[in-house]
């Protein structure tokens, strides 16, 4: 569609509508499974201590970093893998995955478009992620991600102007040691769990976030992960700081190539909220899901969770997960700050043979601490879709409330839907209502699509759309399409 | 126009089940392009069901006969190729969708059919006029366009949803199963009225209806009354007005010592 | 192997001759196997998947007495029944301890043909092709309660119910715990209902010593034949240092009707563990419970409904109120297998916490393996209403009345799905009483009731 027609749709009375009616689906598999032929710097496969110290002397870490990933990688060591998620996962050999790649670039820190490697630009405009493109209109601030390296942040100096600080976290480390120094770790420690402890240890780059007291940021930030290396894992992290009264929406793709084997990707997202500032966190999580017998795709374990450490904090987190093998991944919200405000909304889409654990924590420690808690679980072909999530209100949380709702949509005999949700109130004064339902497609309104000429595949892509509307009105605008699109494409040849 | 394009619709000696339940015993039906048929009956006569099979509804069995629309087996196809071929139906109790839009739900309807007739999708533009230009069809205002499908829609604003979704398929045959339910007098007059101005030669209406109120507004070519699955007598619009008079039970009863004789 | 479980495995190969002794042939055929499967289990530990609250290695650590020589406690019949359903006009036994008594009344006339009531191990010798099929058939023998259960019961109740057979009168059995030591007590049951049999059995657990501590290990096992209608009503008002840990597991065939309802007026700790297995299809399931915890009491109620075939239905409800430092925990799980196809489960928690030391923890979950099914669950823990609260108080009813009349009303719900009217007046009044705290003044019986 022309630019032209959305601009008149736009226009239109129904301003929300517009983003429905751009959904021209593209029909086919996954579209991202290209692999980049770029020149790549790979570390031997394995781990062990010297991994560790080699990938902080590459990055040229100081001292303390060095001694930080050491001691997560000591703790790692002495952990067993979890196993109580609902999942079936296979053997993972921690010594046959790389970790560390990172794409060659002519020149390590560019500055400018011009300096950035013609081909990975190339990777990033298939991905619709163009990086002149975000620079020039779209308005969305975009660090790209390949493999575990920082390609490029757009939009820096300008945001650079009011003080906020929007980089790869090995830039920061560079530029901002002592606010990585303050908050890294201190909202996921690594002894917080198996998958925490080894990004910990290995993390070679992400995206940094600081938006600094009273400052709303006028633009989305963004970032995009692309795992392009064969046999390499992936291990990201991301620290957002909103300061005092601040605001920011901040934005995450993910996509992979199509490879037969597993690929592991163990991301951590710290996020801090002072007083009365408001972060958004939305996801578009779409790394490949394997073929349709279940072979390859991606083992996503992901640690996320944002401390709303002051008063009137809020941090609202939305996903929508459409892509992996596995997805075990609960982001959550420590609610510290008296009337702190967490919120997930979720949408989780399994097909073939999918495995997705995901929900939240909404841990209540502040007084008037409110939360809410919205997921959306549709499942179809062989997979399996499980919603797990913890609402906690500590014994010291007066007046804290909750509202959650889990709606289960089953398509297809052979998939599972499970809801596990835990409900540990220690104090009198909460309120805390949890509703969940099961069901399958209804099989009325895939008639009455019919009936008007509207095929029972995209009757279920138009179904299953409106059912997870809720969640999709999140998204800022320019997600939503895509995730509208994904849901679609991900439970293609699902029916019938 | 010879007979045979004249000819719209032919049921063949239909039959139909629910469940293993037999509904429809044979049903006959001749439809004419121009032509306004109405089918009344009694409570669980089968005028329901003979509108979900024409349509295709899974819920029913075929057990037997034919149909014939405009030259197709319309039995052997699927439920949206019998919407792209132009047979429509207004739901009796039309459908909620939560979450989808009005909008989206008819650019797919639209998009779905012009892709049958190999036609290029609608764009944008062309499309919110032609979404413009029919709404008016039901006096439907703008913001029920933006709602989601008949969700939270009263009565009568489904029934002209209805009607407005007619307006935009442009059917060669429209079922009308009981629109009349639920309205009052104003909806009433609207929905006909907007059935009234799609009417063409070429078109025609099937009006399914437990009373005669509604064809005060749409006159009807043919009445036929159907009890027990059956077509059990056809007349002119004057049937609709004796049967508004002396009730069903006189054909009940005529029809009862018939099947005992 | 476990040390919490090695001083049992170890009492029982040293006891194991004057245990058999003292038991049937059947049951002793069971417990080889289940010492062996005892040295190889872990017991679970406190805060593990589905033990948030109750701590099992605490209950089992302690050195308690265990009658293996059947030595005759003194059981005063009388003390239950300040507690007792006047008029409930039941079929009436007793078990002190685990050992099975008969009222002084002779019921064996009134029985219908065919029918047994009585003894475990007095059955399991008579009737012993009966006991020795169903014995130990559906209690699962993975899990260390139940197991060590097997290996230590002795005697228990048994209910027989042949095909077509009805028994119109509740069937009540009253549990006494009664000894000066400490006491553990493997209490038996085993309920075997053939095709069209109907019967409603009354449960009452009592605690007649109210300072001496109680271990119960309970361990109630019914058969659901064909188009039978089995009600349960477990009813406990034991005392403050009685913990219990009750298992009833229940297999249910084509058609048939089961409803177990857990009701926790007053105890120490109790975890109750109801495992229904729907293996057939056409069958309804319902589970009630009433939790109302005090002081530092525990209630623990886990629920598992294993749909195998469809068109069935099954329904929960829980309530629980929480007062001084009391916890409560539900863990409730509905699985529909592949091919169960058409089942409607429904389950509910809802819960008021009304002091400020009490804590809920709840964990309901859905595990659904095929796609024709409607589930849902919806839990809920909060305070009573404080509009209503207002409104009463307006109305001048003084603020601890109203708050009194506002936790009855939210029982009553689950209160009125009792289907024996008597026992559900009773249970009305017993509540109410509860809720009211009178029954913590008398200090005569374990229920500690106030009513001479």
């Amino acid at each position: 569609m022309e630019l032209n027609d959305e601009k008149k749709i736009n226009d239109s009375a129904q301003a929300t509508e517009s983003q429905m009616i751009i959904n021209d689906v593209t029909v086919g598999d996954y579209k991202y499974g290209f692999v980049t032929d770029i020149e790549t710097h790979i570390l031997e496969r394995g781990l062990n201590e010297d991994v560790v110290r080699e990938i902080s002397r590459l990055k040229g870490e100081p001292e303390w970093l060095l001694q930080f990933r050491l001691e997560a990688y000591r703790y790692w060591q002495k952990q067993k893998m979890p196993d109580w998620a609902h999942l079936r996962i296979p053997e993972i050999d921690f010594q046959g995955i790389s970790y560390y790649a990172a794409p060659k670039q002519k020149k390590s820190n560019p500055k400018s478009m011009d300096e950035v490697d013609a081909d990975l630009r190339k990777t990033f405009d298939k991905l619709g992620i163009s990086l002149e493109e975000q620079m020039r209109i779209s308005g969305i601030a975009v660090d790209a991600v390949m493999d575990s390296v920082s390609v490029k942040t757009t939009y820096r100096e300008r945001l650079g102007e009011m003080g906020i600080i929007f980089c790869s976290f090995s830039e920061a480390v560079k530029e901002h040691p002592e606010l990585v120094k303050k908050y890294l770790g201190s909202v996921v420690p690594y002894r917080d769990n198996y998958f925490a402890a080894l990004n910990s240890a290995v993390f070679s780059d992400g995206s940094f976030v600081y938006i600094p007291k009273g400052v709303r940021c006028p633009m989305e930030l963004s970032t995009y992960f692309r795992i392009n290396a064969a046999n390499t894992g992936q291990f990201e992290r991301t620290l957002i700081v909103a300061d005092e009264e601040s605001y920011v929406s901040y934005l995450e793709g993910c996509t992979a190539p199509m490879r037969d084997e597993n690929q592991l990707h163990a991301a951590i997202v710290e996020i801090v909220v002072e007083r009365k500032a408001e972060v958004k966190y939305s996801t578009v999580q779409n790394w490949y899901p394997g073929d349709k017998e279940g072979k390859g795709g991606i083992y996503n374990f992901v640690t996320k969770r944002g401390l709303c450490r002051g008063d009137y904090s809020k941090l609202s987190w939305t996903q929508v997960e459409t892509g992996s093998a596995i997805t075990w991944k609960y982001p959550s919200c420590v609610l510290k700050g008296n009337n702190s405000v967490g919120e997930f909304y979720s949408v989780a889409v399994t097909n073939n043979y999918q495995q997705a654990d995901t929900g939240t924590k909404m841990i209540h420690i502040g007084n008037n601490s409110r939360s809410t808690i919205v997921s959306k679980g549709i499942s179809a072909g062989k997979s399996e879709n499980s919603y797990r999530g913890l609402v906690k209100v500590s014994s010291g949380a007066e007046n804290c409330r909750n509202y959650t709702q889990c709606d289960s949509l089953l398509l297809g005999s052979s998939c599972g839907a499970h809801t596990f949700p835990y409900m540990d109130i220690q104090n009198s004064t909460a309120v805390v209502e949890h509703e969940a339902t099961t069901s399958k497609i209804n099989e009325e309104q895939i008639f009455y699509c019919n009936q008007r000429g509207i095929p029972t595949e995209e009757a279920v892509g138009l179904i299953v759309n409106g059912y997870a509307k809720e969640v999709m009105n999140k998204l800022p605008m320019e997600f939503a399409v895509e995730a509208q699109r994904l849901l679609q494409v991900t439970l293609e040849g699902s029916v019938g | 126009m010879s007979k045979q394009e004249k000819e719209l619709l032919k049921v063949t000696e239909l039959r139909a089940s629910i469940e293993g339940k037999e509904i429809l015993n044979g049903i006959n039906l001749t439809v004419n392009r121009g032509e306004v048929h109405a089918i009344m009956g009694p409570n669980g006569s089968g005028k329901s069901t003979l509108s979900s099979v024409l349509v295709g509804n899974p819920a029913y069995k075929v057990t037997g006969g034919s149909v014939n629309f405009h030259g197709l087996d319309l039995l052997s196809l699927p439920a949206e190729t019998r919407s792209h071929e132009g047979l429509f139906l207004s739901f009796q109790y039309p459908v909620e969708i939560p979450g989808v839009s009005m909008m989206n739900f008819m650019r797919a309807a639209v998009n779905a059919k012009r892709k049958y007739f190999g036609e290029a999708a609608m764009s944008a533009g062309d499309f919110l006029k032609l979404m413009k230009e029919k709404r008016e069809v039901v006096e439907l205002d703008n913001k029920l366009a933006s709602r989601s499908v008949n969700e939270g829609f009263s009565g009568g604003e489904k029934k002209r949803n209805e009607i407005f979704q007619m307006a935009v398929l442009e059917p060669q045959l429209s079922i009308l199963d009981e629109t009349d339910s639920g309205l009052d007098i104003d909806a009433l007059r609207i929905v006909a009225n907007g059935v009234n101005k799609l009417k063409s030669a070429e078109n025609a209406t099937i009006v399914i209806t437990h009373y005669q109120r509604l064809l005060d507004y749409i006159k009807p070519d043919f009445v036929h009354v159907l009890y027990k699955g059956r077509i059990v007598m056809t007349g002119g619009p004057e049937l609709a007005l004796e049967l508004e008079e002396k009730g069903y039970d006189w054909i009940k009863e005529k029809e009862d010592k018939e099947s005992v004789k | 192997m476990d040390k919490e479980l090695r001083q049992y495995i170890d009492f029982y190969k040293s006891e194991r001759d004057t245990i058999s002794a003292n038991s049937a042939e059947v049951l002793n055929a069971e417990r080889e196997k289940s010492a062996e499967a005892l040295g190889t289990m872990h017991v679970p530990s406190k805060g593990a998947e589905n033990y948030h609250v109750t701590d099992i290695p605490s209950l089992l650590s302690p050195d308690y007495g265990i009658n293996i020589k059947r030595i005759s406690m003194p059981m005063d019949a009388a003390t239950p029944f300040k507690c007792d359903v006047p008029n409930l006009n039941a079929l009436l036994y007793y078990q002190c301890n685990d050992e099975f008594r008969t009222s002084d009344r002779d019921y064996s006339k009134q029985l219908p043909e065919g029918v047994i009531i009585g003894s475990l191990r007095e059955i399991a010798e008579s009737h012993k092709s009966i006991i020795e099929k169903y014995y130990n058939r559906i209690a699962p023998h993975d899990e260390v309660m139940p197991v060590l259960n097997t290996l230590l019961a002795q005697d228990g109740v048994v209910v027989y119910l042949p095909k077509n057979s009805v028994v119109s009168r509740p069937i009540q059995v009253v549990n006494v715990q009664s000894g000066g030591v400490p006491t553990m007590v493997s209490r038996r049951m085993l309920i075997i209902a053939e095709e069209n049999a109907q019967a409603k059995i009354v449960l009452c657990d009592h605690s007649q010593s109210p300072d001496v501590a109680f271990l119960v290990n309970q361990v109630i096992e019914i058969h659901c034949g064909a188009s039978s209608n089995i009600e349960i009503y477990d009813m406990e008002e034991s005392s403050e240092t009685t913990r219990r840990v009750s298992g009833i597991y229940a297999r249910q065939q084509r058609d048939s009707q089961l409803t177990i309802d857990t009701i926790t007026l007053l105890n120490g700790m109790s975890r109750n563990n109801v495992k229904v297995e729907v293996a057939e299809k056409g069958c309804n399931t319902l589970l009630y419970g009433i939790g109302i915890g005090r002081e530092k009491g525990i209630v623990d109620n886990n629920t598992y409904i294993q749909h195998h075939a469809p068109h069935c239905q099954s329904s929960e409800q829980y309530k629980y109120l929480l007062d001084g430092e009391s916890r409560g925990c539900f863990g409730g799980k509905i699985y529909v297998g592949p091919g169960a196809d058409k089942v409607e489960s429904y389950q509910s928690n809802n819960n008021i916490i009304a002091s400020s030391e009490a804590k809920m923890y709840t964990k309901p979950q859905l595990e659904i393996y095929t796609d024709d099914v409607k589930c849902s669950h919806g839990a809920t823990t909060g305070q009573l209403d404080e509009n209503a609260m207002f409104y009463m108080q307006s109305r001048g009813i003084p603020a601890e009345k109203a708050r009194q009349l506002l936790m009855q009303a939210f029982m009553e719900e689950v209160v009125e799905r009792v289907n024996i009217d008597i026992l559900r007046d009773r249970l009305k009044q017993l509540v109410g009483k509860r809720l009211s705290g009178e029954m913590a003044l008398c200090g005569t019986c374990g229920a500690k009731c106030a009513k001479k």
